[in-house]
């Protein structure tokens, strides 16, 4: 293994902490967001900067230690497909399921008994 | 030509992964994955019962980088929501009428609109020509509606010819 110049240790280390920091507030969202709907909004979107920064600071590393990896690229790759996909599964099933939503949320469908697969 | 590689993209991609999974590129690499790029979508035509062509290659890949740039805006977005008090969002539910058709790209935009500033797709219309939006905070539904339009959907309708 080789010495990290400098500059190299001050931007992974940036890349990392934003990723980390982001993954955290996505987490945190979880807690603090007030209904189903809502809290699908924060794991969603910033769980692609939080594993996107810290990727961006794996592929610095290995490329400055080891010479050139873009494998972790991959992964990126994965969330991109994947993310949306898992968010619309859940958002539908709560749909259905008619989850209570947080009171001030305005209901701007045209026929919202379509959506719904309540037996009763 | 095209009847030994069907799919000229498919087969780019897949040789792009796999240089990507061996981390290096070499003879030897290049080669396997030339012949799994050329098998694989021979042996597996047969299982896509979607039609897609991609009128302008070009702007497709305009259109991931305009996503990439929107993706970092909606984290800082959903970041600053989060860490902002309570009780100060204002969600909504709206019905997003479609202009495009095909299974591809409202695929595309349906993933476009859950990875983008403040809207998840929740829901596709069971007719196939809406696509129901929860959106996380805002204003004026309509404006959002025609965001999305203007951004988005006039793009892929470009792109896919739909």
């Amino acid at each position: 293994m080789t010495e990290l110049p400098v500059w190299a240790d001050w931007v992974i280390s940036f890349f990392i902490i934003l990723g980390a920091s982001f993954a955290f507030i996505g987490s945190l969202g979880l807690l603090r967001l007030p209904d189903f709907m809502a809290r699908l909004h924060a794991p969603t979107k910033n769980t692609t900067l939080g594993v996107g920064g810290v990727i961006i600071g794996s592929i610095l590393y290995f490329s400055t230690t080891d010479g050139l990896s873009l494998h972790e690229l991959l992964i990126a790759v994965f969330l991109f497909l994947t993310a949306p996909i898992s968010a619309h599964l859940l958002a539908k099933a709560g749909l259905h399921l008619e989850l209570e939503l947080s009171e001030n949320t305005r209901d701007f469908r045209t026929k919202p008994e379509q959506y719904s697969d309540k037996d009763d | 030509m095209s009847k030994l590689v069907p799919a000229p993209w498919w087969s780019l991609f897949l040789l792009a992964f796999w240089l990507l999974l061996q981390n290096k590129v070499s003879v030897g690499a290049t080669l396997l994955g030339l012949v799994l790029a050329i098998i694989i979508p021979l042996y597996t035509l047969r299982a896509r019962d979607y039609r897609t062509t991609l009128h302008h290659p070009l702007l497709g890949v305009q259109y991931f980088f305009i996503l990439l740039g929107d993706i970092i805006v909606s984290n800082f977005n959903i970041a600053a929501i989060i860490l902002r008090p309570r009780k100060s969002i204002k969600p909504a539910l709206i019905e997003f009428p479609l202009a495009i058709s095909g299974s591809v790209p409202i695929t595309i935009l349906a993933s476009t609109i859950s990875l983008t500033p403040g809207t998840i797709s929740a829901e596709l219309g069971r007719d196939g020509r809406s696509i129901l939006i929860h959106a996380l905070n805002v204003d004026d539904p309509e404006a959002t509606i025609q965001q999305i339009k203007q951004r988005y959907e006039r793009r892929l309708k470009e792109i896919f010819q739909c």
